[in-house]
């Protein structure tokens, strides 16, 4: 009975924090896009991006929060997915793993870039 | 009188069987359950379907008509036929046992597993609870009161399709209508089972059940009530306690 009960509560749990997350998202991906629209208006190079964002600490808290943010959201999303689309795989969790790590790894390998301007 | 006959293809079989098609003459205010009793009496006997009240309150008739599922004695002919076609089928997303009957065990066993039953604490010693008809709780509950258990809504939600140990709508609502019953006093326990994957987190607030329901309930808003309620109580606690 514990087994069952404890993985509802994770599941609602997960649950709290993909919305959490979401509500983070939203507000990361509006900024996100403000500041595309307002930096490319007079066209935009890789240089000039790394000229702004290096050294920002600002711009990589940033970008950090919404790294974390995907992050927690997207795997939860794709365990359902995935539970719902093949339910006798086994494969949601290793998968959702895998696609978090991903996230983890390469989103801040990226904010780290952004912010050293590739120069480790 | 045949050019106004309705063309009624029913499911015949279980699990496994095929459509046959019968011819039904047509009548003014013409319910669903009319043409069905009409081939069972007329037609073919051997014709098994449910009903009882026939006046859209008991929930047995419920049946898959033209591809959506509905309470048949309520649903006139004349609403729902398309040129001068039927297709009768069983409901959805349950067990055939023959032709228009489901097996509905598992849709009320479900009801029971999301603790979709009252429990007191009160003897006929002690008073009356009071509760008032304009408060939050007792408003809430009076949304989805009205339910008669018929399984259009588990019929028509693709999540009960996808995972079969979804509690699905019919009971979840049951459960939110028990949530906001101030006297019931096992709100942990249903809690607990309406938590999670099986219970209201797997909800795509898709809307089908509330779409489908013959009797203008939300189940969609019960069971969004409940995923609040739940995850709330899973990580912050409530006024009963944390899961």
């Amino acid at each position: 009975m514990g087994q069952v009960m404890n993985q509802g509560v994770l599941q609602a749990k997960l649950w709290y924090a993909q919305r959490i997350s979401a509500m983070v998202l939203g507000l990361c991906v509006a900024i996100h896009l403000v500041i595309i629209f307002y930096a490319i208006r007079g066209g935009l190079t890789a240089q000039e991006i790394l000229g702004r964002t290096q050294g920002n600490v600002l711009f990589a808290i940033f970008y950090e929060i919404f790294v974390l943010a995907c992050f927690v959201h997207a795997p939860i999303g794709m365990v359902n997915i995935l539970q719902e689309t093949f339910p006798k795989s086994g494969l949601d969790r290793p998968i959702a793993w895998i696609l978090a790590l991903l996230i983890l790894i390469l989103g801040t390998t990226a904010v780290v870039g952004v912010f050293t301007g590739g120069q480790i | 009188m045949s050019n106004s006959d309705l063309k009624v293809k029913v499911w015949r079989g279980s699990q496994e069987g095929e459509f046959v098609e019968y011819l039904v003459p047509r009548n003014p205010n013409q319910t669903v359950l009319d043409v069905v009793t009409y081939i069972q009496r007329k037609l073919d006997p051997t014709l098994s379907y449910r009903f009882a009240c026939r006046v859209g309150m008991c929930g047995s008739c419920a049946m898959t008509v033209n591809g959506v599922a509905r309470w048949t004695c309520r649903t006139h002919v004349s609403k729902i036929v398309e040129g001068d076609s039927l297709e009768i089928a069983p409901l959805n997303n349950l067990p055939v046992i023959k032709d228009l009957a489901t097996d509905m065990r598992e849709f009320f066993n479900k009801w029971k597993g999301a603790v979709g039953f009252f429990k007191g604490d009160k003897t006929r010693h002690d008073d009356f609870t009071k509760v008032q008809p304009n408060s939050e709780e007792r408003q809430l509950a009076d949304a989805g009161i009205e339910c008669i258990g018929c399984g259009v809504c588990y019929a028509s939600c693709e999540v009960v399709q996808s995972r079969p140990n979804y509690l699905g709508p019919a009971a979840l609502n049951r459960a939110w209508t028990l949530t906001n019953d101030v006297r019931d006093v096992q709100q942990l326990e249903r809690m607990t089972a309406v938590a999670g994957d099986a219970g209201c987190h797997a909800c795509h607030s898709q809307g089908s059940c509330t779409e489908a329901c013959p009797k203008s309930i939300a189940p969609t808003a019960s069971i969004a009530g409940l995923k609040k309620l739940v995850a709330r109580a899973a990580v912050r606690g409530s006024k009963w306690g944390k899961l």
